[in-house]
């Protein structure tokens, strides 16, 4: 441990002395852990920061909510957290991992998604209940599984699920290959899968809304540039990319 | 000194992380979280699983073995590229592959489905192909192996008596490789009960049903229950090494 630090420091050193040198510039390496749901926006909000902030170095990592939170408290380096919910948030700041209090930035509602043509023939939620359809839906433990328990808790229906999957992202694979007639995604997944999947307009999808709260880790090793990441997912930039992708922002 | 920093590094590791595991692993809560209804429905289905899987592969690769080993024709390498490809391919890719193959859309799928309404996915009958897939390798280099140093000339001698060529295999081949067959079929058990790429792909994830352990270690950690996946894993552990440890003299060569 003792050697780590050491190297670390030794690191630290030779930033610092390269950077004074300089005019010292706002930038540098930023990694950004995020939940699975936000690939396509924050991708496009990394290439729109690179070409605001040439010296900003901006790297995702993308995954289940409550893996990354783990990842966190198991040490991994990384700046930022984007959460898809505040569940796997508040796990984070009660384990004393972020800076200050993380902000909610987006918001995101289920959608009921089949495959293109709807070979299922599904038209609402009751469909999901169907044992001869194959239905992939969120494991109950990750953000969109909770959303998914909560809205077919709302609509009272007992899904009749085949696979339940630790990402949503799997689901849209499934369902964009064909192997699943129906699942739960989220209305942003939808909207990025294009034509290969198609929503179903449920009523009661109003009544389940995921917050997403992003934050500045305590342990951040660029600090700066992580304010600067989040302050643009927050602000305009950040609610273009978002408003775009399906998400609701404030 | 050269050789040894980095033996032991290696050593380290590969050890570090099992003494981490060790180290984490809550042994008050132990016996509940190995009695609880999810742990028990996944070994279960594992055992299930693993052992339909090594059946499966000692009824297929042990003629492919045989082909293999006793055979001489110009596609028996290839046969053996295209057998042994699985040790090296990531299982994820596996899965992605019986996907295309087996799937409801796949090239063989569609067609089972629309003749005769099967579908493989998100099944049971899915995780047993996938770890017959990933699995098969192991058994067949291990059965090939003991082919190669068995004598052929008791073959030889078997059927100048008058024995069949499948008398011969039966009761004069098959049992002089008995115990490289056993060993082939232990190991392969061993990998189809660790297998979770291929099956989390193509068969999915369900309790009772697809959710094998692999598979529900990988659930508990991304959903936050670390004791679970602490549990599971040094269970995966200590099968693992209490089949090496018996299979000492086959796997390492030290008889």
């Amino acid at each position: 441990m003792r050697g780590v630090r050491l190297v670390s420091v030794l690191a630290a050193a030779i930033i610092v002395t390269g950077c004074a040198d300089d005019e010292p510039e706002r930038g540098g390496e930023v990694t950004v852990l995020a939940a699975a749901s936000l690939t396509e926006p924050f991708e496009a909000l990394g290439e729109r920061l690179a070409e605001d902030y040439p010296d900003l170095d901006v790297t995702f990592s993308f995954g289940p909510s409550s893996g990354l939170v783990e990842q966190v408290i198991a040490g991994a380096p990384a700046d930022v957290l984007a959460t898809a919910n505040t569940v796997t948030m508040d796990n984070a700041t009660a384990a004393g991992m972020l800076a200050a209090e993380p902000q909610v930035f987006a918001r995101n509602q289920l959608a009921l998604a089949v495959p293109a043509g709807n070979p299922g023939e599904v038209t609402g939620l009751v469909d999901l209940a169907r044992g001869e359809l194959r239905i992939a839906l969120c494991e109950p433990h990750v953000p969109c599984g909770a959303a998914t328990a909560a809205l077919l808790d709302a609509a009272g229906v007992d899904a009749a699920a085949d696979t339940l999957t630790t990402d949503v992202k799997e689901t849209v694979a499934l369902l964009t290959l064909g192997e699943a007639d129906a699942g739960l995604i989220y209305r942003t997944d939808a909207v990025a899968a294009d034509d290969a999947v198609e929503m179903v307009e449920v009523a009661e999808s109003d009544s389940v809304v995921n917050d997403y709260p992003i934050g500045v880790l305590a342990e951040a090793r660029n600090p700066e540039g992580a304010q600067m990441v989040v302050d643009a997912v927050v602000g305009e930039l950040g609610r273009d990319v978002l408003g775009e992708a399906g998400f609701l922002v404030p | 000194m050269v050789l040894l920093v980095p033996s032991l590094l290696g050593l380290a590791l590969l050890v570090l992380p099992m003494a981490g595991l060790l180290v984490r692993a809550p042994w008050g809560r132990l016996p509940a979280i190995l009695s609880s209804a999810d742990v028990l429905t996944a070994v279960r289905l594992s055992l299930v699983t693993a052992t339909v899987a090594t059946v499966v592969c000692l009824v297929c690769g042990v003629p492919i073995a045989w082909v293999l080993a006793r055979t001489a024709w110009p596609g028996r390498s290839l046969l053996r590229g295209v057998v042994t490809v699985p040790l090296v391919l990531p299982p994820v890719i596996g899965g992605i592959a019986l996907l295309m193959a087996f799937g409801r859309r796949g090239v063989v799928g569609g067609w089972l489905d629309e003749t005769f309404g099967v579908s493989l996915p998100f099944t049971t009958a899915g995780v047993v192909m996938a770890q017959a897939f990933v699995a098969m390798p192991f058994l067949v280099v291990a059965v090939e192996g003991a082919l190669r140093t068995s004598d052929r000339r008791y073959d030889d001698v078997a059927a100048t008596l008058g024995a069949s060529a499948w008398t011969t295999f039966r009761r004069v081949t098959l049992p002089s490789v008995a115990p490289g067959v056993l060993a082939g079929a232990v190991l392969c058990w061993a990998r189809a009960l660790g297998e979770f790429g291929a099956t989390v792909t193509f068969a999915g994830s369900f309790p009772g049903t697809t959710r094998t352990l692999p598979l529900e270690a990988y659930v508990a950690i991304g959903s936050g229950d670390t004791d679970t996946a602490i549990v599971l894993s040094l269970l995966m552990i200590v099968v693992s090494v209490g089949i090496l440890v018996g299979l000492r003299r086959h796997w390492v060569g030290t008889a």
